[in-house]
């Protein structure tokens, strides 16, 4: 039997990490990882499990098939960890919990200054299409989405979430505490927004018309006003 | 390729998806398509019952998929047109008991024989809907114009989108108008407007509906019926023709005479 160094599986508070190799091809990856979850399949049986693809590029069909064959196994693909985009956007296309690691969160220190949006080197995702109910967005860097964000949809982002259409879902700006985050929209009409530990939940306003605005902190409060 | 998957799903319970499934069924019949329906829904069996062919039941689809009987057997063909058919859903056994393979390779079989397969989703985005959706070449989703029915539609044609199977087209039934009107209601373009999705149908609230069901003659047999047209629309737009949407502003003596012109129209 071939030494199955592709593939490392951990026990984590809330289920199985699976840590694959960065490099090799992909199907050997899964293959070896089916072969350790039939090996012991009581053990894996209804398992939750987060991987952790490093900085491999998984693209969505070859995440759909692990995904996949998880399930054939009653083995849940809970959420994947990655520092590549595409890994992360495939996560997100199949509805599987994403979160943004290692290097690309690395260039943030974690005691350092809040983020500077004018340094180069800043850390953020692109979401180029309508987050609909249900779908959840985390990143720790900044979160741009060209695309409305639904009522259901959610975004938790370490610094600002910027949305180039209408906002109606949650949107969590400055999630890791940094007050200075702030969220705009070109259609401000959120179920509710947080920045850092604050939380608003926007009036009522039956006569709404849609203009662009931003939500920041101002003498402890969250306060929206017109962009620009 | 040959005949065509259609599957209709909602996310939400109670929208009218069995009797959606029935009367699209019925009415691609009418205009000469070969038409089998299959009920997903595994366990709440319905299609049957509105459809009226309860009591014919031999087989089932989990018969089907785990090799008792052939896909021919499980068939039942409707008592007034013979090209009209149902697969029933089991009654006893639960969602696992059929796989999204399974629907793949079953209605790739039928593909050959019928225009239109049509497959009735249940309830919810786990994996009822899952073996629903893996064999459709289109989706149609059906909605109620409230805020929890559209949140939900929302979420599966998301859903869908992930699967390469979206983003679908839209059915916005039991539509009350005069509601509409005053404000009570979400508008077709409200509904359009939050899901950004092409509609295929409006169908209004209309009380032949659920004695039709009950009785097992689904409501588009009923040529007087708005209800019955509009499910008639849809079927004429499936099959690529362009129907205008039914004009449901106006007030009720006009309403119903565009329904009798419409009905008349057709016969």
């Amino acid at each position: 039997m071939r030494e199955q160094t592709t593939v490392a599986i951990k026990g984590v508070k809330d289920g199985l990490l699976v840590t694959v190799s960065e490099s090799g091809e992909w199907q050997i990856i899964m293959n070896d990882l089916a072969a350790r979850i039939d090996h012991q399949s009581a053990f894996f049986n209804g398992a939750r499990i987060t991987l952790d693809v490093g900085s491999r590029p998984v693209r969505r069909d070859e995440l759909s098939s692990l995904k996949a064959m998880l399930e054939r196994r009653n083995i849940s693909l809970w959420s994947v960890m990655s520092d590549s985009a595409t890994s992360i956007d495939a996560a997100s296309a199949l509805d599987v919990r994403a979160a943004q690691t290692t290097s690309m969160a690395q260039g943030v220190k974690p005691d350092a200054a809040p983020f500077n949006p004018e340094e180069d080197g800043t850390i953020g995702v692109m979401i180029r299409r309508t987050l609909r109910s249900g779908r959840t967005v985390h990143s720790h860097g900044h979160v741009v989405v060209y695309g409305d964000v639904n009522a259901g949809a959610e975004i938790i982002a370490s610094g600002d979430v910027i949305v180039w259409g209408r906002l109606r879902g949650n949107v969590h700006a400055g999630a890791d505490g940094d007050e200075s985050a702030v969220i705009c929209a070109l259609d401000m009409t959120p179920t509710q927004i947080r920045i850092a530990g604050y939380i608003s939940i926007p009036p009522k306003d039956k006569r709404h018309k849609p203009k662009p605005e931003t939500a920041t902190i101002r003498d402890r409060q969250i306060v929206v006003v017109a962009w620009g | 390729m040959g005949g065509k998957v259609i599957t209709i799903t909602s996310g939400k319970g109670g929208v009218g998806k069995t009797t959606t499934t029935a009367n699209i069924g019925v009415a691609l019949a009418r205009l000469n398509q070969k038409v089998v329906m299959i009920d997903a829904d595994i366990g709440l069996r319905n299609l049957d019952i509105v459809m009226g062919l309860e009591n014919r039941i031999v087989y089932d689809l989990v018969d089907v998929v785990e090799g008792r009987c052939k896909a021919r057997q499980a068939m039942i063909k409707h008592k007034t047109f013979p090209e009209l058919y149902l697969i029933p859903a089991a009654q006893t056994r639960d969602k696992t008991a059929v796989s999204p393979a399974d629907m793949i390779q079953l209605t790739d079989g039928l593909r050959t024989e019928f225009d239109f397969i049509i497959i009735d989703s249940p309830a919810g985005i786990e994996r009822g809907f899952r073996n629903a959706v893996a064999a459709a070449d289109d989706v149609l989703i059906v909605t109620n114009p409230e805020v929890s029915a559209v949140r939900d539609a929302d979420r599966v044609i998301g859903l869908l989108e992930a699967e390469n199977k979206g983003p679908g087209q839209l059915i916005l039934n039991r539509v009350k108008q005069d509601m509409i009107r005053r404000g009570e209601m979400l508008s077709p373009e409200d509904v359009t407007d939050l899901l950004a999705i092409k509609l295929i149908g409006i169908v209004p609230e209309d009380e032949t509906v659920i004695p039709s069901s009950n009785s097992g003659i689904p409501v588009t047999l009923n040529d007087k019926s708005l209800a019955g047209l509009a499910f008639r629309n849809i079927a004429r737009r499936l099959l690529g023709e362009e129907v205008p949407f039914i004009q449901l502003s106006e007030s009720k003596g006009l309403f119903k005479r565009i329904a009798r012109l419409f009905a008349g129209g057709e016969r």
